[in-house]
């Protein structure tokens, strides 16, 4: 297949280009979100990503804290956005970081004031924001101005046979283009993090990933009170023959096909290397993973299943497939590819390849995917450790 | 063609993947190797539904399972060519 080359975006004031057009009403902290929602409720075509954190947070978890908060609004699928915190040191903080892409974002704190005041006047910036995103036109845009996350989940056999393989053949075949990758799943890549840590471009990736492994097995272990056998492998993965770790971890890594990664992010950090594949250390819980890819400015995410994952996420569309037929007709309103005819050896993974770039640039042109339509706005903060 | 009944990653492997709803004892399946696009024959002895594996030959205690031509865990129960592969013959060798 010759490789479509552009989609639909929207173009944004720093460059970069959004597969979605959101209007975001952003609450600080845990105690906003009901104003926030409110907001949200009286100005059509904004939405608002209530969470539970943002209070007496500190130290490295206060920066993560921030750092998804103002990645999360500086996402190129958010159009504008309008901020909501108790106090306004904090909002402001998160405020002016946004405002250094040039989008239209505004804010606005309680304290004082009262929820109806601030909602009043945070309804009027949203009325405004909405009105003016609305007028946004889709432009012809180069494959190059894709970021593309990429996280599996409740992952079975086939996940490692069929939809993780189609998700590398993607890699393999986008790369080149220019793209931004990025995988995540620190702890998931246990039994195969000497694998992966050969797939660094230079000794420097290398060396940083297997720290980052060594730091998050340490964790692990230092917090284990049994052998982890009830959450790695989960119920949902042993249900669908998935064994152990480390088979499990050779399955995942089937993702990033034959490429090599060119530096290791913190979580949420944003890529500074230019275009190629990128590692996050991230938790290999979905929600949380997928937070942290689009806070550090992916704009479209590919979610191989096996057993039948449903998570989306709040800004950043979420392509599932499986390889798993009976997923694919079971919970079919979730599947947006069904790659499953590999296993019959009907479909070659280079043709899964090719169907799964189709259905990508596809959904980065605005078709809806099923996620999406199905609701899901999974917005899930990474706590490192209690608040003060 | 035949039909296609098991999954081999990796030649070097020592299990392979059910890939139809399930195979029932004493069934003749066709492998599939894809690595090298080769086929082999195993009999079965268990039921062994769609993504779970078999034992493509004997193991004893303490013998290693490869797939995707690495290491994936630790044999804890004897094994017997053709048999089901998991949880309860088979744990992780790391946490």
């Amino acid at each position: 297949m010759e490789i479509p080359k552009s989609f639909l975006g929207y173009k944004r004031e720093n460059k970069r280009v959004g597969t979605r057009n959101h209007v975001v009403i952003l609450p600080v902290d845990d105690i906003s979100n009901a104003c926030a929602e409110a907001v949200a409720n009286n100005i059509k075509g904004t939405f608002a990503i209530p969470h539970a954190y943002g209070r007496l947070q500190f130290g490295a978890d206060l920066e993560l804290f921030f750092d998804t908060m103002i990645g999360t609004g500086k996402n190129p699928n958010v159009a504008a956005c309008v901020v909501i915190g108790i106090e306004p040191k904090w909002t402001k903080k998160i405020v002016d970081a946004i405002a250094t892409t040039g989008k239209p974002v505004d804010g606005f704190s309680i304290e004082g004031s009262g929820d109806i005041e601030t909602i009043m006047k945070a309804s009027r910036k949203a009325q405004e924001f909405s009105q003016w995103a609305s007028e946004k036109q889709r432009e012809e845009c180069p494959l190059s101005d894709l970021w593309i996350s990429v996280k599996c989940g409740e992952s079975d056999t086939t996940s490692g046979m069929a939809a993780n393989p189609a998700v590398g053949n993607l890699m393999d075949k986008l790369e080149p283009l220019g793209v931004h990758l990025c995988f995540g799943e620190t702890s998931e890549l246990t039994g195969a993090e000497k694998v992966c840590a050969a797939r660094g471009a230079t000794s420097e990736a290398s060396d940083k990933f297997i720290k980052t492994w060594n730091d998050y097995n340490d964790f692990i272990l230092k917090e284990a009170t049994n052998d982890l056998s009830e959450s790695q492998p989960t119920a949902g993965n042993i249900a669908g023959g998935l064994t152990t770790i480390e088979e499990k971890a050779f399955g995942n890594f089937q993702k990033i096909g034959s490429r090599t990664f060119i530096d290791v992010l913190t979580p949420a950090e944003e890529p500074k290397k230019g275009p190629g594949l990128y590692f996050m250390d991230t938790s290999s819980a979905a929600g949380e993973c997928l937070t942290l890819q689009a806070a550090a400015g992916f704009n479209i995410h590919l979610f191989p299943t096996g057993q039948g994952n449903i998570i989306g996420n709040a800004i950043e569309p979420v392509v599932k497939l499986t390889g798993n037929p009976s997923t694919a007709v079971k919970m079919k309103e979730h599947i947006d590819l069904d790659v499953s005819k590999i296993l019959k050896r009907e479909m070659n993974m280079d043709q899964a390849g090719d169907e799964l770039i189709k259905t990508t640039i596809r959904a980065a042109s605005g078709r809806l995917t099923c996620a999406e339509v199905l609701g899901h706005k999974e917005f899930i903060m990474t706590k490192l450790f209690r608040s003060a | 063609m035949a039909n296609t009944d098991i999954i081999i990653h990796d030649e070097k492997d020592n299990v392979g993947v059910v890939v139809i709803e399930k195979i029932i004892p004493n069934q003749d399946c066709n492998c599939w190797v894809m690595e090298n696009d080769s086929s082999v024959q195993i009999q079965s002895k268990n039921e062994i539904p769609l993504g779970h594996k078999i034992a493509m030959i004997d193991f004893k205690e303490g013998d290693t399972i490869i797939k995707y031509g690495h290491d994936i865990g630790k044999v804890v129960k004897s094994i017997k060519k053709g048999e089901h592969v998991h949880v309860h013959n088979v744990k992780t060798k790391k946490w």
